[in-house]
């Protein structure tokens, strides 16, 4: 198993039966694939639906059902579409319980930044779409990032890119831990087995404190798992 | 007030120059004629207002116009999927403007809907509160977003008639309802043009008052197969 796909095994585990959830592109939408079969959501797309199902087969597709990456989806019985001043009172409106993002950068603050790479002097791309809008009305945040990248760390004592929300994660779950936001920095909650903390402190850049109830990480076995 | 008219008709006065919105959410419910019709127009130095770019990696929708260098402004939340839009960005070529989605809709609300601007506390803390008022309503921080409207709207629905009347279908709303309203010549691209009374009320989706030119646009078959062939292509479909 990859580190994106342990990622968002894990991420699925933040989900409960019944939310009003939002998924992010790329890694977050795979964490659908990995939800327990007693936990049925509402999926929010951004773009203007609610209880969207699977991408559909060649000649089951839709040319107006399409997600937020524009890529074909189905909508499930019970299913509503609306526009986007709908979509985003929704969003902003405080409606979606939880959402879960990636990101290019977290930090020990709770902020996370994942809208602006430098193009030029001042320049930045690709944008920041929904997210900020996101980050701000759901109820909870949960961040998706690889632990480290070329760079080294993402996870950060003070974000270095632009950031697209202030103080306003929840959870941040990389391959090899989970940690909790709250009101005075990180509390590391799981390690990965293998791993000690002092692994993880070695990987973080970031300053954490170990929850006194610091257990392993919470991986669903494949098999508890309805693909 | 038969508004039904050639789409030669509905964009001869769009100039050099000029704003326009385009509806749909990475090419889905885009107007797709009226964008070939101004690329075949040749008109120059646009600002676009469209809510993300391209449909991922491909030649479609808004991305023809910046390939025919018709752009001099983008404003919008998200340009990371058409790359020749990033590259005449980075070269000076393109001025980008960013908001975030759900500020840019309410933007182009308030654009139509009369309003002065909307307070928004999304984005503070981050560069998307640069050079804007901030205000204090009831104990909380919000930011002032200005209206936003156009020379030209370019939208896309399912249905039309000739009062103008627009049945939506599917998740094809996305920002068409919205700039429907903020447009000083709203064109409205439909699959299928309907005779007065067919469209339900209850199914109007945009209402006739802002629609100035309903165009005939692909009809609903080949509709069909240009977004078939475009995810076959995106390897979105197999």
């Amino acid at each position: 198993m990859d580190a994106r796909e342990m990622i968002a095994r894990r991420a699925a585990r933040e989900l409960s039966d019944g939310q009003v959830v939002n998924l992010g592109i790329g890694m977050p939408t795979a964490v659908a694939n990995y939800l327990p079969a007693d936990v049925e959501l509402t999926l929010q797309s951004e773009n203007g639906c609610l209880l969207f199902g699977s991408t559909p087969s060649l000649g089951d597709e839709d040319p107006d059902v399409a997600n937020a990456g524009g890529q074909p989806i189905s909508l499930k019985p019970g299913a509503s579409v609306f526009d986007l001043a709908t979509s985003f009172a929704i969003i902003r409106g405080g409606h979606v319980d939880v959402t879960i993002l990636g990101a290019l950068e977290v930090d020990q603050e709770g902020s996370i930044a994942n809208w602006a790479r430098p193009l030029a002097p001042g320049k930045y791309a690709p944008g920041m779409g929904g997210a900020m809008d996101l980050l701000y009305g759901a109820r909870k945040v949960v961040v998706t990032l690889e632990h480290s990248g070329k760079g080294g760390s993402k996870i950060l004592k003070r974000c270095r890119l632009p950031i697209t929300g202030k103080g306003v994660v929840d959870i941040i779950v990389t391959e090899k831990a989970v940690f909790r936001v709250n009101g005075d920095g990180l509390v590391l909650t799981e390690v990965l087995e293998g791993l000690t903390v002092d692994d993880i402190r070695e990987a973080t850049e970031a300053d954490f404190v170990v929850a006194e109830n610091v257990g392993p990480y919470q991986l669903p076995s494949p098999a508890s798992v309805d693909e | 007030m038969d508004k039904v008219m050639s789409l030669d008709q509905a964009v001869e006065s769009v100039r050099d120059g000029a704003t326009i919105m385009l509806g749909g959410f990475l090419g889905v419910g885009a107007p797709l004629r009226s964008i070939d019709k101004l690329v075949e127009s040749g008109v120059k130095d646009l600002t676009v207002i469209s809510l993300a770019n391209g449909h991922p990696g491909q030649d479609f929708d808004v991305a023809l116009l910046y390939k025919n260098k018709q752009v001099r402004k983008l404003i919008t939340s998200h340009a990371g999927t058409t790359q020749i839009a990033l590259d005449q960005y980075a070269s000076g070529e393109l001025e980008i403007e960013y908001f975030p989605l759900g500020s840019f809709v309410e933007k182009i609300r308030a654009g139509g809907a009369g309003l002065g601007g909307v307070l928004t506390p999304t984005g503070l803390g981050t560069l998307a509160e640069e050079g804007k008022e901030k205000l204090v309503v009831q104990g909380a921080e919000y930011l002032l977003e200005l209206p936003l409207r156009a020379d030209f709207a370019f939208i896309k629905g399912y249905r039309g008639d000739r009062y103008g009347n627009i049945q939506y279908r599917g998740v094809a709303l996305s920002s068409n309802p919205v700039m429907a309203t903020a447009g000083e010549w709203t064109v409205a691209e439909v699959n299928e043009i309907v005779d007065v009374g067919s469209i339900e009320p209850e199914s109007v989706g945009t209402p006739s008052v802002f629609v100035h030119a309903v165009v005939q646009g692909h009809p609903f078959e080949t509709h069909k197969k240009i977004y078939a062939d475009l995810w076959v292509r995106s390897k979105q479909l197999k």
